[in-house]
């Protein structure tokens, strides 16, 4: 648009004077270097640093970084981790454990964001009150989400204490304190804090819905149920992208959740890749191990995230 | 990582900026010690600098373990811009020593008499290649049991002497409806304890070839596949709601009455102080049944860093500072810990600091000194948290019975290693 807009106005023949043409020229560099200093930056420290962690990853670095070559040992170490099912070695739990929370976090987030929100959209009164209600948990912070929940969780100081004191004493969960089910409080916690976030993303996805397709659809005789199944969730798809590609990335990073939340389960029960790079990067001296991980959660993310991205933009243009 | 690199560089930079603006008649201490307790033991040794001239800049960096801190020091170390000083545990003060990092304080060592006073297993850990780099501050001991007075009388208990003792202690508290034991299900609490149980078990030979020289076929002999049984033993008498339990917490139950005794490290002692008791007349401090005799240590250093020139002489304050004898004394006795040199006073030390004194220069005699795997001081830190994980996962359940837990222990000692 701008490039438009200054080549027409180099075609005016008052433009050609020497002054006017250096500030042309300048309002035509002027974007790039503003954008030059985040642009250096997002290079060197995004994808500089995943070199650097790359490369790390083929080294025996320790404590500290080591810039010899050695070998994928690193990676023939994780790879047999994986299989390390009796008793479940540190990155096989990682890796279930981010398995079972990404599917359920970003599936429960979807559904239920979506449910909120179609409730929400029934014209209903005190909807102002409500919506900042379910949106506020997106404003804490990983850390007070945890230990709030932590609390709450805990049985002997939590729900089920109260419940105890209330006179409901065979009422019995202790989740956070089973290295079977540690994981699912996280799931729990995590989407308490999302899906009324992901319910804003959907609300304004309704919002936005033309409301004379809906008329003639009602007019046709439709159901509620069919006009939100035939015509209301498909026309919302491009924001199920957008929720999915949010929820993703904060699933693949809820490293401080984990922490605050349970610091790191029974065992270790509840810990993530994320722990695990931590864990064997800062606190075991096992840089190359760590890095090796962090690789493995690239991939994994790439794997996933490109050809989703590929299958829904390419259809656009359509 | 790549946020976390980003933090780092990011803190580095700004520290680097603080160390270029700064005097040279200045201390500056990376640490962790910002709680109450830690942070008013730390005033002495400000105070006894100020006298000299020094100023003190800290570097704090909040959080028990010092992962943060650790951390930090790693981008400081790394963008060149050594503190003059950095609380360390360990193989780290070894690690910085090999990178070619760490100062040498041997001239001050001799001239303050340090290789004679201060016990020869710490000074594996200050002094690298014959080099003095680091100063010991304090040296804590893991193998106590800590316990309710009013509680221990209440159930008629008397000082366990041997394990089966113990174990007939807790099945009286038990009896008499009282948790028996306090125990936070977090993994170095639960290693903790089991250094102390190896120790009992197998008797000191044995844990040092075990935990200190970390040789195989004590590692997966019959003795320890008993510790491991006798841990399980323990572990039948800890609360329901044990896992993920803080150490402080756990010792707040004891301190209360809700539960008889604690297996920690001195540093609960700080605890009790801070809830105003008394030893031998609110709580009892005895050494784990069966260890009686021996030490199990860890100890906070200060690492010396190779600073410029014109910073040493603020070095060598802080370092003859640190271990002189009216620090060592005053420090210690807020802490909770014993003095890292052996020829300091007790006089104000309470009972339990007393005995602790006495049993370090005993054990430092007689060879019965060793260091903490839980703690990081029995082997590097890759094959203490491999330990931590096998203890943890045998605690939990994640492996079932002592065979499998030795053969675990075993293979991730030899992965780390």
């Amino acid at each position: 648009m701008s490039t438009v807009a200054t080549s027409q106005i180099k075609l005016t023949p008052e433009h050609a004077r020497p002054r006017a043409s250096v500030r042309s020229r300048l309002q035509d560099a002027l974007p790039k270097i503003v954008l030059a200093p985040s642009f250096a930056i997002t290079i060197v420290f995004v994808y500089g640093f995943i070199l650097w962690t790359i490369y790390l990853s083929f080294t025996n670095s320790k404590t500290f970084p080591s810039y010899v070559l050695t070998g994928s040992r690193a990676y023939q170490r994780l790879w047999g981790w994986t299989f390390d099912t009796d008793p479940p070695s540190s990155w096989y739990t990682s890796i279930t454990n981010m398995g079972i929370f990404g599917f359920l976090y970003i599936a429960i987030c979807l559904a239920l964001g979506l449910f909120l929100a179609i409730l929400l959209d029934q014209k209903i009164r005190g909807e102002g009150v409500l919506r900042p209600i379910y949106l506020y948990p997106m404003a804490l912070s990983f850390i007070v989400t945890g230990v709030a929940w932590k609390w709450f969780l805990d049985p002997g100081l939590g729900l089920e204490q109260t419940l105890h004191q209330w006179g409901w004493t065979s009422f019995h969960f202790d989740w956070i304190k089973n290295k079977d089910f540690v994981i699912y409080t996280v799931v729990i916690a995590g989407v308490w804090q999302a899906s009324g976030f992901i319910m804003a993303m959907f609300l304004a996805g309704l919002r936005g819905i033309d409301g004379e397709i809906m008329k003639a659809a009602q007019i046709d005789g439709a159901t509620t149920f069919q006009l939100y199944r035939r015509i209301v969730i498909p026309l919302l798809r491009p924001i199920f992208l957008s929720a999915f590609i949010v929820l993703a990335h904060l699933a693949i990073k809820s490293y401080d959740l984990v922490v605050a939340l349970t610091s790191g389960g029974p065992g270790g029960s509840a810990w993530l890749p994320s722990n695990f790079m931590y864990e064997y990067t800062f606190k075991r001296n096992e840089m190359a191990v760590g890095s090796a991980s962090a690789v493995i959660m690239l991939m994994t993310i790439v794997a996933i995230i490109v050809p989703y991205l590929y299958s829904e933009l390419r259809e656009k243009p359509r | 990582m790549l946020r976390k690199l980003l933090i780092g560089t990011a803190l580095a930079s700004g520290l680097a900026f603080a160390a270029h603006a700064e005097d040279v008649k200045e201390v500056q201490m990376l640490h962790w010690w910002t709680s109450g307790g830690e942070a008013a033991a730390l005033n002495v040794l400000k105070g006894d600098l100020a006298k000299e001239g020094y100023a003190w800049k800290d570097v704090p960096v909040a959080g028990g373990g010092g992962d943060a801190a650790m951390t930090a020091l790693k981008a400081m170390v790394a963008a060149g811009n050594y503190p003059t000083a950095s609380q360390m545990l360990g193989y780290t003060v070894l690690d910085y020593a090999a990178a070619g990092v760490m100062g040498d304080l041997t001239e001050t060592a001799k001239k303050e008499g340090w290789d004679k006073s201060v016990p020869a297993a710490l000074q594996k850990f200050s002094v690298y290649e014959g080099k003095w780099v680091a100063a010991p501050v304090n040296v804590h001991s893991v193998n106590w049991l800590w316990i309710n007075k009013a509680v221990m009388d209440k159930i008629g208990g008397t000082e366990p002497k041997t394990f089966d003792d113990f174990v007939a202690l807790l099945d009286k508290a038990k009896a008499a409806g009282v948790i028996p034991l306090a125990l936070g299900g977090q993994n170095w609490q639960e290693a903790t304890m089991f250094d102390s149980v190896v120790l009992s078990t197998g008797g000191p030979e044995f844990y040092k070839k075990a935990f200190n020289d970390l040789d195989d076929a004590s590692l997966k002999s019959d003795t320890m596949k008993k510790s491991f049984d006798n841990l399980a033993k323990l572990v039948t008498y800890v609360d329901p709601n044990f896992s993920g339990r803080d150490w402080n917490l756990a010792t707040a139950m004891v301190i209360k009455g809700d539960a008889l005794v604690q297996v920690m490290g001195d540093w609960a002692k700080g605890e009790f102080h801070a809830a105003n008791k008394t030893p031998g007349t609110d709580f009892l401090c005895y050494r784990f049944p069966g260890t009686d005799g021996s030490v199990i240590y860890n100890s906070d250093m200060f690492g010396m860093f190779n600073v410029p020139d014109d910073r040493k002489a603020a070095q060598v304050a802080l370092a003859t500072a640190t271990l002189s004898k009216s620090f060592q004394s005053a420090f210690n006795v807020v802490k909770g810990s014993v003095p890292a040199r052996t020829d300091v006073p007790d006089t104000d030390f309470d009972a339990c600091g007393k005995k602790g004194i006495a049993d370090l220069k005993a054990a430092n005699e007689g060879g019965t000194l060793f260091g903490s795997l839980a703690q990081g001081y029995g082997a590097p830190p890759a094959v203490a948290n491999a330990y931590k994980d096998v203890v943890s996962k045998f605690v939990h359940g994640q492996i079932k019975t002592s065979d499998e837990a030795v053969t675990e222990l075993v293979k991730a000692i030899d992965d780390a290693k």
